[in-house]
């Protein structure tokens, strides 16, 4: 107890470090996850991508990270197991942290495709189980969670079929594509903005403390209805506005009847850019909290004085933090990384992109809602396969696929195994 | 860093190269219009080159296919099944072969198209090649198959352009009857030994269209399996 009253700063200042060089890791790295469709299929340009993802990361993960921040925080470990022992808690979630960072800065090195969710809650876990105790941890909670791993990915799967196929049905297979682009592109923009608007107004805002909206004229309750409404109207907004852009595009009407695609496409790549913002969101909003979960439980121990505080809320700064890391990381490397990838770069259309990208972003921003930490990337795979599976894409390279899955499976006792010996040096620094 | 992004899920698309075969290969096939108008005229010297022309089109095709097929590897994910896109290159690139055969048996022995036979000959040769390029036209498509998930109106399309082929090759066989009718009513005047590969020829030329048909035939399959 008293060595968190007596180094209690130290502690929060280590985690906010550790935490802040997690996020950016993440913006460092996830960034090509999140936005490379959208520069693969030339949607966007490198800038424009780079712009996007800082603006709409830091939005997700500052209106929508809460949820899941608060699951890392509280969710994976029983907290009622350290209430005589709280500094124990607070070397393990600064563990945590220092074993993902040190995993995810090794495997980047190599070039391995990791996940920061896996090694975060693997580390967690990690340090509870060995560490403690094995009845430090609910397990209850960690199989819902790995749970979600393998269903996430199939859901966005199975999401992604069905908008591909809805878009050939209602687009390709017409007579007239563009015209038929035309009418429902601006649909699936609704449809990108509803998902996203709802589960950021219903599940985000009061993290930052919003009770309801005021509109001058109108005002919404968010809980209830209110929310519904006003999700229509910022998806209604988001529709307008990709219309009006639509509207502007300049198409080669000479084209033969066979280029009409390349018409468009046009169309699609308009909507592919409100899907990035889409997927930049969902990102920032599930991932942010890898980095800051941790930091976010031993401010709230500190702040407590060595009380685990079951109903405290997350300090104001934490989740900022997270963002300014996610933003930073982008800001430096995004850069390098989105011109490596763009460079190798398939034939993925934008119609193929907004499918994989629309699937992926849903799926991950209501997990994010429901305050599961699932990975992005892997969602991301998923709803490749799914428009793969409405034979969308000309070739898809399993063996990568079955290479990502394997080192997400290691990732797990990687980082567990991390944490335990950074949970053994802690204790023996300190106690 | 690259290896870690999604983006090597995705690979190298095998449509674009299988397009760019065929379209090589209907290159490589047409040079034997002119081949022949060379020959027509004596010119040995300009048909020696534009068979040089059309054997180094050849070997390109060749190494577009080795290429397509190391690029295939197993393991990928497709939208058509990989052993029929490994046939329908196969098949595309008999054309070519088939078109080096003919320019190099006809140089090799200097054989000439007997003068009556001419004009026949060239238009029997034109829809041959025409029928290769209709092939060409259809394989084409596949960029579009691939946007419209390989259903629908496209597929209507393509089924409509390998009627449209299979009526061409129909075309060849009748003038092939034809062609081999006047020259059997003249052979007995012709050197028979010339009169021999003149019939193989002629045969060869319509393996062109044959051959072609077959590529229309295997790009069926390949739309039909799944």
């Amino acid at each position: 107890m008293d060595i968190i009253l007596n180094s209690g700063g130290t502690f929060v200042i280590l985690a906010a470090v550790v935490g802040f060089f997690m996020a950016w890791g993440i913006g460092a790295n996830d960034v090509a996850n999140a936005m490379g469709t959208s520069v693969g299929s030339k949607a966007l340009t490198i800038k424009q991508a780079i712009i996007i993802a800082m603006v709409f990361e830091f939005a997700g993960a500052y209106l929508a990270g809460g949820e899941v921040t608060s699951t890392i925080r509280k969710g994976i470990i029983d907290a009622s197991y350290f209430v005589n022992t709280p500094e124990l808690l607070v070397y393990g979630m600064i563990s945590a942290l220092f074993a993902a960072a040190t995993w995810l800065l090794i495997a980047s090195a190599l070039g391995w495709p990791v996940s920061t969710t896996h090694s975060i809650v693997g580390a967690i876990v990690g340090f509870a189980a060995v560490g403690v105790s094995a009845e430090a941890v609910e397990w209850s909670k960690v199989i819902g969670i790995v749970g979600s791993w393998i269903i996430t990915p199939l859901i966005s799967g199975i999401i992604a079929f069905i908008i591909f196929n809805s878009a050939q049905k209602l687009i390709f297979d017409n007579d007239k594509p563009l015209q038929q682009a035309k009418r429902w592109v601006p649909a699936y923009m609704f449809l990108a903005g509803f998902v996203l608007s709802l589960v950021t107004i219903k599940k985000g805002l009061k993290h930052i403390g919003l009770e309801h909206v005021d509109l001058g004229f109108v005002s919404f309750e968010i809980k209830g209805a209110g929310g519904f409404y006003l999700a229509a109207i910022v998806a209604v907004i988001v529709a307008i506005i990709g219309k009006f852009f639509i509207s502007r595009l300049k198409f080669d009407e000479t084209l033969a009847k066979e280029a009409h695609y390349v018409n468009v496409e046009k169309v699609f790549a308009i909507l592919m850019i409100v899907t990035a913002c889409a997927m930049a969101f969902a990102h920032g909003s599930n991932d942010v909290a890898n980095a800051i979960g941790p930091l976010a439980a031993v401010v709230s121990i500190v702040d407590n004085g060595g009380e685990i505080a079951a109903k405290s809320a997350i300090a104001w700064w934490i989740l900022p933090l997270g963002g300014f890391g996610i933003v930073a990381g982008l800001a430096l490397f995004g850069h390098k990384v989105i011109a490596t990838i763009g460079q190798g770069i398939t034939h993925l259309t934008p119609s193929r992109g907004f499918a994989a990208e629309l699937a992926a972003a849903s799926t991950v921003v209501i997990a994010s809602g429901a305050g599961l930490p699932i990975s992005t990337t892997q969602t991301l795979v998923g709803a490749v396969l799914g428009v793969g599976m409405a034979r969308g894409i000309a070739a898809i390279n399993l063996n990568v696929v079955r290479n990502i899955v394997v080192s997400w499976v290691i990732t797990l006792p990687v980082g567990a195994g991390l944490s335990i010996i950074f949970f053994w040096i802690m204790q023996a620094t300190f106690s | 860093m690259a290896k870690n992004s999604i983006l090597g899920v995705f690979a190298k698309s095998p449509i674009k190269p299988l397009v760019k075969h065929i379209q090589i290969v209907v290159k490589c096939s047409k040079q034997l219009i002119p081949f022949f108008e060379a020959c027509t005229a004596k010119d040995w010297s300009e048909a020696t080159k534009i068979r040089r022309k059309l054997s180094k089109l050849e070997h390109d095709a060749d190494a577009l296919k080795r290429q397509l097929r190391l690029e295939l590897p197993g393991g990928l994910f497709m939208p058509v099944d990989r052993a029929d896109l490994l046939e329908l290159v196969s098949q595309q690139d008999k054309i070519a072969n088939r078109a080096k055969d003919i320019a190099g048996r006809v140089l090799g022995r200097k054989l000439e198209i007997p003068v009556n036979l001419q004009a026949e000959f060239s238009i029997y040769l034109e829809r041959c090649i025409d029928a290769t390029e209709k092939a060409a036209e259809a394989i084409n498509e596949l960029d579009d198959l691939l946007e419209t998930g390989f259903r629908g109106r496209e597929v209507a399309l393509i089924e409509k352009m390998i009627s449209q082929l299979d009526a061409i090759e129909d075309d060849t066989d009748g003038l092939q009857i034809i062609l081999r009718k006047n020259l059997l009513e003249i052979e007995k005047d012709l050197n028979p030994i010339d009169v021999m590969f003149l019939y193989q020829i002629i045969d060869w030329v319509g393996d062109l269209a044959d051959l072609a048909e077959r590529v229309g035939a295997r790009l069926e399959i390949l739309l039909a399996r799944k």
